[in-house]
């Protein structure tokens, strides 16, 4: 008798299976049931069909003819519903089909999200052309459409119904788009090629609910933000259709468990595809699946085979992105990155080794060399003799290594070093010859560097060439070891053009490491935030510990709490507040700081946000006695009570407290006022201080008393208080936009002269402009951190406790 | 080995750690930017630092107290100084993070 086969789903990896089989001759009976009414196509070509580059015919595989010739029964439309092991029948609405030998090839079954309104009319997945149709019939020109979910599939639907017209948002809970294929630089450069495209996208954005009466009318998020839709696609991940199998008890993890022989736990019933787990392995793209095929066909017919899951490369399919991610791209103790950016054509290229062999590549851009690096990293070749060159892919591949400066040195007059400035080899030596012999000179002279600055590093080379020994590197060193740039060029081209975003900065400044470092990363954090506060969202694991969790840490690991005393004024209420917090949450010592307020020292972290949010019910907010930003104003008591005072400057000091309070700056800040020049306060030695006179009020700046001690030097004398605050706020605001991170007042003034800052706050034109670009970003940034983290107290505690199992 | 399961890979922030409290101490575990994990104890070498609270780059994390650098796999040192941190085996299955505790069944019974 022949064999009967029967098979459940007519997908890619059974359609792939199948041609093996018949084309080694295999004569059994074949059953062929699919829940989707109709045979196989190609579900990877549904996007070209949903952008409208395809028709759904000419993606069909196997068409009406190829399942007769082959004899096989179609049960097409017609879903298998339950698996009877014992007596080996497989059953659909229909009735029930015998077999010899059973394959299950059900494929994946897309996630949906478990937010309100997500049964409402209007809302589809991606998985088939029941989607891709629904999709078509949605996107007409100006029709809202929102993704949910920023991977491959959700980006090719955005991508599909842009081009059909709709206006499409996708929405991503991760900081950068594909997170799974691209690392940040990578993510940054394909949402900047989508946001070309006229498709908004918003990251790190938690669906709360999908909303309409009848059918969906809008998205909301966690964050409150709403974006109408008349169509939303869910597109946040898949999960193996693994249904049938758990309900006939086979073994079955994430997926229908499979040797490498694609057996199940049951020696008659066979799986593969998108359903299966082999080797603790799940699978979701084609190739793998197509190599399972191969195998169970073997299997099938007797034959020897065993699947080995290869390595498999992506590739965005949308017409115009070039993107290419194959490997390992994990950082990892040793491994080693290789980078490579050039900003002006918005390429990136990544190489990750480990060793001798590559084992993972990220391309952005330029991808053409994306199937040799492939090549490379299957084969598991040693590469150390191409490493030098590795990176300029397969065109440089065992050519000599290349000496920089020989290479600098052999290049012709009219080569062009600047490429934003069309600068060549030979004006940039006609600069040096005629005496430019700093960098700045020669950026001054030729504006070689002046733009980008990613051809600094050639410009010294020439440099070096031409002065010889007469040259000295620049004296300004770069931010850190991942940039050539300094702080001064990061401000500036941060600035210039328009980067909004950490990934964004590291790709466009070409930076050396793929994320960075502890230097880097809160400076450009900082930068970003002052430079875009409406845009830019504060990236808390940029931040140092103190900052990260609103208290300073202590050398036991437990935090020091200042609330905040405005002007170091407080009242009995509050410190009966203080005093019943350091009670109750058994705190060692509290003392009376340098800056006029109270420290409670020694909390623990799990006791913070519930000794803030005593202090916050008694009205007072954090003192950011941590952050670099408004630390304290110290007053003296003035005219209010002292006999010598010429003004209120207890009410001054505590209006220009309340004024600057909660803006970050670059390092801290510190301002104190002082009624007479008996200066009680100690103003002449602050960050800014103010001395009150009979005429008006001197207004000092550049002051320290740390690791340097310096008076004050005057920058105005003003009349009123409402001056004061003006010229404060002015010049706090240049200090945030100009001065390099961790720089105190008094060594950025020593850099930009005192002379320009006055300039800049005296014009009552540049003053202005300061104090309201001061204003926004207080909208902003003027909150109470710890009334935010005191709402989540369970962030603060361990994320779990052993100590009690343990004892179980 | 015993793997317990202590929490979701969301409950911990990229490029950032919780902390899992035990019999023997704190144990720090992180989360990088592509999602593995990694737990060390939470004792910094030197002078005792909590490395949960330090700044995470890569699969380096920088102590928040003097700034020594250790490698989360091996909880080696970087650069010139010297020392290690124990490191304990964690992965990640299904959105759930699992270590694994040697230090638990080396607890005398309470
Ligand atoms: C609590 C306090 C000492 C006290 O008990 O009085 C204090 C404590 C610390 N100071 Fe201070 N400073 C305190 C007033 C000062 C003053 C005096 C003042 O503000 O009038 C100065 C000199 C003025 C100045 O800032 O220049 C001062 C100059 C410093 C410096 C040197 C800064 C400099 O640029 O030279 C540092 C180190 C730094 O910031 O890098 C520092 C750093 C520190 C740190 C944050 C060290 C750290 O990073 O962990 C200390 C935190 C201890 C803890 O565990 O909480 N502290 N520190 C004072 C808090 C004032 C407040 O209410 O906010
Ligand atoms: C829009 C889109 C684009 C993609 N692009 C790419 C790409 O560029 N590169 C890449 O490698 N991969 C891509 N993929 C993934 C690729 O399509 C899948 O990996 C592949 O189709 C999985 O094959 P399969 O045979 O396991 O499952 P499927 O092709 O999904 O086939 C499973 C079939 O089983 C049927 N079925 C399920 N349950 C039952 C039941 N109880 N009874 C009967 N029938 C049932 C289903 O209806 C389905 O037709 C893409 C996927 C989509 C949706
Ligand atoms: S002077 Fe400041 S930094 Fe130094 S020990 Fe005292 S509190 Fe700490
Ligand atoms: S305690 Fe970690 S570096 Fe000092």
């Amino acid at each position: 008798m022949k064999q009967r086969l029967v098979v459940i789903g007519a997908g890619m990896a059974s359609g792939r299976m199948l041609e093996h089989l018949f084309e080694a001759g295999f004569d059994g009976e074949v059953t062929l049931f699919n829940a989707e009414p109709r045979g196989n196509y190609n579900r990877l070509m549904l996007s070209p069909v949903l952008s409208g580059e395809k028709t759904y015919d000419q993606i069909v595989t196997h068409d009406a003819g190829w399942y007769e010739s082959h004899g096989v029964d179609c049960r097409f439309g017609e879903p298998v519903v339950k698996i009877d092991r014992e007596n080996k029948v497989v059953y659909s609405a229909q009735g029930g089909v015998p077999y010899d030998a059973l394959v299950i090839a059900t494929g994946s079954a897309p996630f949906i999200l478990p937010v309100p309104g997500k049964d409402l009319p209007g809302v589809c997945t991606y998985r088939d052309l029941e989607d891709t149709n629904a999709m078509i019939a949605a996107s007409r020109p100006g029709a809202k459409a929102v993704v949910i979910g920023g991977g491959l599939l959700g980006l090719e639907a955005a991508a599909g119904m842009a081009a059909r017209g709709a206006e499409v948002t996708v929405i991503h809970l991760m900081g950068h788009l594909m997170e799974r294929q691209l690392d940040p630089a990578a993510g940054y450069l394909l949402q900047k090629d989508l946001e070309a495209r006229g498709i908004r996208i918003h990251c790190k954005g938690a669906t709360k609910a999908i909303l309409g009466r009848d059918r969906v009318e809008a998205v909301l998020l966690e964050d409150g933000t709403v974006y109408d839709a008349d169509l939303v696609c869910m597109a946040v991940g898949i999960r193996p259709e693994v249904r049938l199998a758990h309900d006939a008890h086979l073994e079955v993890g994430r997926g229908i468990v499979v040797d490498d022989q694609m057996r199940t736990s049951d020696p008659a019933i066979y799986a593969l595809g998108e359903c299966v787990e082999h080797d603790k392995q799940l699978f979701g793209l084609v190739a793998p699946l197509y190599d399972q095929a191969k195998v169970l066909a073997a299997t099938l017919l007797g034959q020897e085979a065993a699947f080995k899951p290869v390595q498999t490369a992506t590739k965005l399919k949308v017409t115009g992105v070039d993107l290419f991610s194959a490997g390992d791209f994990a950082e990892a103790p040793g491994r080693e990155d290789i980078v490579f950016r050039d900003p002006g054509r918005g390429v990136y290229k990544r190489l990750i080794l480990e060793g001798e062999r590559l084992i993972g590549a990220v391309m952005y851009g330029d991808t053409a060399d994306g199937s040799w690096f492939f090549d490379l990293i299957r084969q598991g070749k040693d590469v150390s003799d191409l490493r030098d060159t590795l990176i300029f892919g397969p065109a440089y591949a065992g050519g000599p290594t290349a000496n920089p400066l020989a290479a600098v040195a052999a290049l012709p007059p009219e080569a062009e070093i600047c490429g934003c400035n069309g600068v060549c080899k030979g004006r940039i030596v006609q600069a040096i010859e005629g005496g430019a012999t700093t960098l700045d000179m020669v950026r001054a002279q030729t504006k070689a560097s002046a733009s980008c600055g990613t051809c600094t590093g050639l410009v010294e080379q020439v440099m070096a060439l031409t002065l010889g020994d007469g040259f000295t590197a620049n004296a300004n060193p770069p931010m850190c070891k991942c940039t050539d740039h300094t702080h001064e060029d990061v401000r500036r081209l941060i600035k210039s053009r328009g980067l909004k975003s950490i990934p964004a900065v590291m790709q466009e400044l070409g930076w050396k490491t793929s994320g960075g470092c502890a230097t880097c990363r809160p400076a450009l954090n900082y930068y970003l935030l002052s430079d875009w506060p409406l845009e830019y969202r504060d990236d808390r694991q940029s931040r140092f510990v103190n900052e990260r969790n609103h208290a300073n840490i202590q050398k036991d690991g437990t935090y020091s709490v200042v609330p905040r005393m405005w002007g170091g004024v407080t009242t009995p209420a509050e410190l009966r507040a203080i005093a019943d917090a350091a009670e109750k949450y058994a705190v060692p010592m509290v003392k009376v700081t340098g800056g006029q307020r109270i420290d409670l020292l020694g909390v623990r972290k799990e006791d913070l946000p519930a000794i803030w949010a005593d202090l916050n019910a008694a009205g007072m907010v954090s003192g950011h006695a941590y952050a670099k930003g408004l630390r304290t104003v110290k007053t003296c008591v003035g005219t209010e009570f002292c006999r010598f005072g010429t003004q209120d400057s207890t009410g001054l000091g505590i209006k220009l407290e309340k004024l600057l309070w909660g803006a970050w700056t670059p390092a801290k800040v510190k301002l104190a006022v002082s009624g007479c020049p008996r200066n009680c306060a100690e103003a002449t030695c602050k960050d800014v201080g103010v001395v009150c006179v009979e005429s008006g009020y001197q207004i000092g700046v550049a002051g320290a008393a740390g690791m340097d001690v310096k008076e004050t030097e005057p920058l105005l004398t003003v009349a009123t208080e409402d001056e004061v605050l003006e010229v404060v706020a002015a010049f706090i605001q240049l200090y945030r936009e100009n001065a390099r991170y961790l720089h105190r007042i008094y060594k950025w003034v020593a850099k930009v002269g005192l002379d320009w800052c006055r300039a800049q706050v005296a014009d009552p034109a540049a003053r202005a402009a300061l104090v309201e670009r001061f204003r926004i970003s207080q909208s902003v940034y003027q909150t109470d951190p710890w009334a935010e983290h005191a709402a989540r107290p369970a962030d603060w505690a361990p994320v779990a406790d052993l100590t009690l199992r343990a004892a179980e | 080995m015993t793997m317990i399961d202590i929490a979701a890979l969301d409950d911990i922030p990229r490029e950032g750690a919780r902390v899992v409290r035990t019999a023997l101490g704190c144990i720090a575990v992180f989360r990088t930017a592509d999602d593995r994990v990694f737990a060390l104890d939470d004792r910094c070498p030197h002078k005792g630092g909590p490395l949960s609270e330090g700044i995470v780059h890569g699969s380096l994390v920088t102590c928040p107290l003097h700034g020594m650098v250790f490698d989360l796999a091996t909880g080696l040192a970087q650069g010139a100084d010297t020392g290690s941190v124990a490191t304990h085996p964690a992965r990640v299955e299904r959105g759930r993070v699992l270590i694994g505790l040697e230090v638990m069944r080396a607890r005398p019974a309470a």
